[in-house]
């Protein structure tokens, strides 16, 4: 299989299933975790892919088993037009080369033991690729483009403060010069002040480098932030997927909506006038998801046929992909109008964050700034229902 | 509100001058200084702080889990006229869990693993008042309806690793809530938590404050919790609280550098997305050794208008820039306001 010109990693139908084994003097396997069931998307040069969901939605495993670092069940993995998941361990070394990992744990993703130097380091001696001038100089020239002092090679992790660790796991990430990096939470642990510097770094190395991120998070407002396009996960799967401004302004799935409008705005006046979709209960068993639409037992918009028919992914508006029976553009009445002080105000609806009406046009799409535009289309529900084995 | 000094007119909890410093084998970490506060009964402050601010270790002052042999505190805490800091251990453990309660961040390693949630919850009944176990267990289930758990009968019976993260904060909420607290301190009490259970907790500690009347005080690091939730905010840096002011005037009139800082810093899903965020250089100062002057002064990036090195020799004061508005900063009120505006200007896409 080949990828478009322009894309750099291509998932159709990735499945990644765990087993539940039972407890006893021979154990079996008595089920499966689903963590994550048919997942498919795209991520094309330069571009960052926003992957968004709560804990439990599978979006870390995602991140896990692009890299291989943990084996998917099933489904394509294309990076830089190369399948690799029937690759061996030792076979995927030339592909660790052009995809590399940030970690969300700034204190656990850095051997204690391990000077800086040896650590962002780690890189060419592990692929045995001696870079001009030497490890020293490369390394060096890699602290300094990350803001870290490079007279502080000889250190050690722990006489550098989560920020800076967090800059020495991107040096490492970058030493080999990726096309893609996948970023697993990699800013939640730091503070506000910090956080900023961060996203601001991993945006300039991007226009640097032109870089891909895979960029998974579970900040909406951080999301938005760092990423082209944005995917909505819950529960293994795919809910919603578009350009940022269309899954921020315009979004069509009932539980994009309750997202956005549980995330607390840091303005008093909107925020104390905002109403939250209330989601009942907490997330199902993914041993045992319900049927039909896994979102169906709290959403608001559930009706039987939810509960009978796997609602697909499909291209509702050009990029814009929407597994949902009844996608919603205004918030019904009775939904999420616990306060409701907005209502008076004219271009702010009930979510408080999409404008009146919420109803998306194609005109609407046509004028997003043209790096929202995604540059390559994920596969269609058609096409991935014919490659799935 | 706040006032240093002057006098007030009784309210529920005042703070004055507290100092908590913790000798270390480093050298003295002085985690809280001069930090002086107060609320109102039945109103809501939220500390704002990042790490190392001395937020959390503002909150355990109060509740009186500092402890004194390894630390050193002073300064006066008083509750409803009830001084804390000089208070015998026996009476701080009948106020603790009695009139003041805490939530913690993480449910998980704050309920017992070993015990069903149910006798975790008549324990702490009966730490305080004397019942048979069949009332006391009547108490908790009520309790555990009241915040939200669905099948309370079934889940009473529950070890904590068989609830969700946000049922686990539910009963930690309704153990804090079991003898009708009078200051509820909830630290951090959602961010273990997803956004949408943390739209849930929130708002029940809302309107468990509305039936209740308790005063609640919300440490957070998030800005946008804050809006939501508190009456006062409280911003604290490196030890001290460095601005003080009603909600709506924090977030409309900022004047610390710092508070600017940290609006300016946080990506907001209201506004219109700007290429780049303005973070605040450098890293927050450790504990140990403080700089001289303004503790903000080395990411400060107005610090030069400050004439003859203010900012790095002296350091500010806490006063009242408005009323009920107090600031920690040597800049001139005008120059603070004006540069507020720049920035908020900026912030909300020019013009």
């Amino acid at each position: 299989m080949t990828t478009e010109a322009g894309e750099i990693l291509r998932v159709s139908d990735l499945r990644t299933y765990f087993p539940v084994r039972s407890h006893g003097l021979i154990p079996h396997v008595v089920g499966q975790v689903k963590a994550v069931d048919g997942v498919s998307f795209t991520v094309g040069s330069a571009e960052t892919l926003g992957l968004v969901g709560e804990s439990g939605s599978g979006k870390t495993t995602v991140a896990r088993s692009v890299l291989m670092l943990v084996r998917p069940t099933g489904g394509e993995i294309v990076i830089d037009g190369q399948e690799i998941t029937h690759l061996s361990s030792k076979a995927l070394m030339p592909m660790r080369r052009k995809a590399q990992m940030i970690f969300q744990d700034p204190y656990n993703a850095l051997n204690p033991r391990h000077t800086v130097g040896g650590i962002i380091g780690a890189p060419y001696r592990i692929q045995g690729i001696q870079p001009p001038g030497g490890v020293r100089t490369a390394v060096q020239a890699l602290m300094e483009r990350v803001g870290l002092n490079p007279e502080h090679y000889n250190r050690y992790p722990n006489e550098f403060s989560g920020g800076q660790r967090q800059r020495i796991g991107i040096a490492r990430a970058i030493a080999l010069r990726p096309k893609l990096i996948v970023c697993d939470e990699p800013v939640s642990a730091l503070d506000v002040s910090i956080q900023a510097q961060i996203i601001n770094l991993l945006r300039d190395l991007q226009h640097e480098f032109g870089l891909s991120y895979l960029f998974v998070a579970h900040d909406l407002a951080v999301v938005r932030q760092i990423s082209h396009r944005v995917a909505v996960m819950y529960l293994g799967h795919l809910m919603e997927m578009a350009p940022r401004n269309t899954i921020y302004a315009a979004p069509l799935h009932p539980y994009t909506h309750s997202l956005l409008s549980a995330v607390p705005i840091p303005d008093p006046v909107l925020q104390k006038g905002r109403s939250r979709i209330m989601l009942e209960g907490d997330l199902p068993s993914p041993i045992n998801p319900p049927s039909g639409c896994v979102f169906r037992t709290r959403c608001f918009q559930a009706q039987e046929r939810c509960s009978v028919e796997v609602p697909p992914l499909v291209e509702l508006e050009p990029g814009h992909y929407v597994a949902c029976h009844f996608p919603v553009a205004t918030l019904p009445a009775g939904v999420g109008i616990a306060r409701d002080v907005l209502e008076t105000e004219p271009g702010v609806s009930a979510s408080g964050l999409q404008p009146a009406g919420g109803q998306v046009s194609s005109a609407q799409l046509d004028s997003l700034p043209a790096d929202d535009r995604p540059d390559s289309t994920p596969l269609r529900p058609q096409e991935r229902v014919r490659r799935s084995r | 509100m706040t006032t240093s000094g002057g006098p007030t007119e009784n309210p529920f909890l005042e703070i004055k001058d507290l100092a908590v410093a913790f000798p270390t084998e480093d050298g003295l970490v002085r985690a809280v200084e001069g930090v002086s506060l107060s609320i109102e009964r039945g109103r809501t402050l939220a500390i704002v702080g990042e790490s190392g601010s001395g937020k959390s270790v503002t909150a355990q002052a109060i509740m009186g889990l500092i402890d004194r042999k390894s630390a050193k505190m002073t300064g006066e805490i008083w509750l409803d006229g009830q001084e804390l800091v000089g208070m015998p251990a026996d009476e701080l453990q009948a106020l603790r869990g009695g009139k003041v309660a805490m939530i913690f961040q993480d449910p998980m390693s704050s309920l017992h693993p070993f015990y069903r949630v149910g006798s975790q919850i008549t324990e702490a009944i009966n730490a305080h008042r004397k019942m048979g176990a069949k009332a006391a267990r009547a108490i908790a289930l009520d309790m555990l309806r009241r915040v939200g758990i669905p099948a309370a009968d079934r889940r009473i019976d529950d070890y904590p690793h068989q609830l969700s993260g946000g049922m686990r904060q539910r009963v930690m909420i309704a153990m804090a809530l079991i003898n009708a607290p009078e200051l509820l301190i909830a630290d951090e009490p959602t961010t273990a938590l997803d956004v949408t259970v943390q739209a849930q907790i929130l708002e029940l500690i809302a309107s468990l404050q509305g039936e209740f009347g308790i005063t609640v005080i919300m440490i957070t690091h998030d800005l946008g919790i804050v809006a939501d939730v508190a009456d006062e905010v409280a911003v604290m840096y490196g030890g001290r609280i460095v601005e003080v002011a009603p909600t709506g005037v924090l977030y409309a009139q900022p004047e610390m550098p710092y508070t600017l800082g940290l609006l300016s810093s946080i990506p907001r899903m209201d506004r219109e997305l700007s290429e780049r965020l303005e973070p605040i250089p450098g890293n927050p100062p450790s504990p140990i050794s403080l700089p001289p002057g303004c503790v903000f002064q080395p990411r400060c990036t107005y610090s030069d208008r400050v004439a003859a090195g203010a900012c790095l020799n002296v350091r500010p004061e806490l006063l009242e820039t408005s009323a009920g508005h107090l600031v920690r900063c040597h800049l001139p009120a005008e120059e603070r306001r004006q540069i507020s505006r720049d920035v908020l200007n900026v912030l909300a896409g020019g013009s």
